[in-house]
């Protein structure tokens, strides 16, 4: 039995001094329920994920106490795809019949800080300072703009997009747009990646109701079809994050290709059908490489794209339409809730200012992170 | 980053390289089961998940395969840097490819991007990155590009 999505709910992104990860989720959970005119103990089973929340199915606690089943999940930047992809299969095996999707969590300021040993990687990689995600997106785009001729501005153009995007989005972060000039006169962070080409991590919840599509009629949201979930993990050879080592002369593709893959397969959609996309832009380079890596253009091909506008909300392929990362931060365990719920909304017809013209059908949603895993989920109307 | 003849010395980590020594070596490792070279050693193989390899010192030479830079202090724990937010000094980094083994992620003793270029020489330096309170520097694996002079790997080697 498919799964639809019948209701969506997100808090906004930024910074809630005083507001808890949990009550953000519970604001989510709630928007998302009457979203889809259902009540709490019409929930059957859950699955909620975080990165600073130990016990996010501690959430219920707020809820309602009904003794529905709730499951922690986590995948790092990737986990609200393993949320929504559990909440969707558990409707597909025929386990239960209404289901729901929770990501919630509320980051310190700055750079993410860990032991090593939370990764299964020895001290001295922290101690040396490599242990820095942002050096991997540095170092890949910086070999990708040396292989395939993207520009500077390139990035710059990207991150303006999507700060451009966001300012059309009372649920973002950082609503104020930055021109291209700006951009590159923004401090480098890591080269050739510069801080305003970098999303941060902050704070936000988001919350996704499914049912099965044959009793999607009994409620109040217009479905949106769940029409594939893939998750895949790094193989030996890819090009991945916190990687004291990599293989000489062993090449495979990102998690992402293979995840893409899977999910156009499943889903039996093509790159070429896919009218409105959210991809992974943990900063300006990553969301150039993931056009590719997701099969939505040629390895290169960013640079004209980019110049000549096509993933603008009136471009020929929107990209990140309520802002992205950059434009929206990055509550890991929500994030990928957000582009549901922006990819539903799109479906829907109901986006608003930033609503991609022309009743898009298809919505593609990518994530990708530590350590080398990325879950891609495609909607239909 | 020099080292400097006389001031204590100690790795940050026993195992990594080849230390003290007149030419040091980065420590890896090779499965025994489908010849898969990693670093650092003491782990199970990534390809096959065998556990039993062998140590295996590593080429001093490799070529650049791409690079980035680090413009602000790390978080910390758990960089332990003996600097501060005010006194800590840029430094680039970069996968290191040694040819026919391994691709290496170290420290860059070149930290200005503009003089680091994908596919240039390079070789393994040891240096020093902090200091404890009694002066003793803390030292780890970097690489330099061939041409610039270290006194812990002479170009002569």
């Amino acid at each position: 039995m498919e799964a639809v999505i019948i209701g969506v709910g997100l808090h906004p992104f930024g910074r809630f001094p005083g507001k808890s990860a949990m009550d953000m989720g519970a604001d989510a959970v709630r928007a998302a329920l009457g979203d889809a005119g259902v009540s709490w103990p019409q929930v059957q089973a859950g699955f909620v994920g975080s990165l600073e929340v130990y016990n996010p199915d501690a959430i219920v606690g707020r809820l309602g106490l009904t003794g529905v089943p709730l499951r922690g999940v986590f995948n790092g930047c990737a986990t609200a795809g393993t949320a929504l992809s559990l909440a969707a299969r558990a409707i597909e095996t025929g386990e239960h019949d209404l289901t729901i999707a929770v990501g919630m969590d509320k980051h310190p300021r700055g750079a993410f800080a860990a032991d090593p040993s939370v990764a299964g990687l020895p001290s001295w990689y922290g101690q040396t300072g490599l242990y820095l995600t942002t050096h991997f997106f540095g170092m890949k785009i910086n070999r990708y703009m040396h292989d395939h001729g993207i520009t500077h501005e390139t990035l710059a153009r990207v991150a303006a997009k999507n700060f451009r995007n966001a300012s059309a989005n009372d649920k973002a972060w950082r609503r104020t747009p930055l021109s291209v000039e700006e951009i590159l006169g923004s401090p480098v962070l890591n080269y050739p990646l510069r801080q305003f080409m970098y999303c941060g991590p902050d704070e936000g919840a988001g919350a996704v109701v499914l049912c099965r599509a044959d009793q999607a009629h009994r409620y109040a949201g217009r479905p949106v079809r769940v029409r594939a979930c893939a998750l895949r993990s790094r193989r030996i050879g890819a090009f991945e994050v916190q990687s004291p080592s990599l293989p000489a002369g062993v090449q495979a593709p990102s998690p992402t290709v293979d995840a893409a893959r899977e999910a156009y397969e499943i889903a039996g959609i093509g790159p070429q059908d896919v009218a409105v996309a959210q991809l992974q832009d943990t900063d300006a380079g990553s969301e150039i490489i993931h056009l590719a890596e997701n099969g939505l253009c040629k390895d290169g091909e960013q640079e004209r794209m980019m110049a000549d506008g096509e993933t603008e909300i009136l471009g020929r392929l929107p990209v990140n339409t309520d802002g992205g990362l950059i434009g929206n931060g990055e509550p890991i365990g929500a994030s990928g809730l957000r582009q549901i719920h922006e990819l539903v909304l799109q479906l829907r017809g109901t986006a608003g200012a930033r609503q991609v013209p022309g009743s898009p059908a298809v919505g593609y949603a990518h994530l990708y992170g530590a350590p080398g895993v990325s879950a891609v989920t495609i909607l239909s109307t | 980053m020099t080292v400097r003849p006389g001031t204590r010395q100690i790795p940050v980590a026993d195992g990594l390289f080849t230390w003290p020594s007149d030419r040091p070596r980065l420590i890896g490792a090779q499965c025994a089961g489908c010849g898969l070279v990693g670093f650092p050693a003491g782990q199970a193989c990534e390809r096959c998940g065998r556990t039993e390899v062998t140590e295996k010192l590593l080429s001093d030479r490799g070529v650049l395969w791409t690079f980035t830079t680090q413009s602000f202090r790390p978080p910390s724990p758990p960089y332990d840097g003996a600097d501060t937010a005010e006194t800590f000094r840029p430094y680039a980094l970069g996968y290191v490819e040694l040819p026919g083994e391994v691709m290496v992620e170290a420290r860059l003793t070149e930290p200005d991007p503009a003089r680091l270029a994908i596919g240039q020489q390079m070789r393994l330096a040891i240096v020093p990155y902090s200091v404890t309170a009694d002066g003793t520097e803390i030292v780890t694996f970097a690489f330099a590009p061939v041409g610039e002079s270290t006194a812990s790997a002479p170009e002569e080697a």
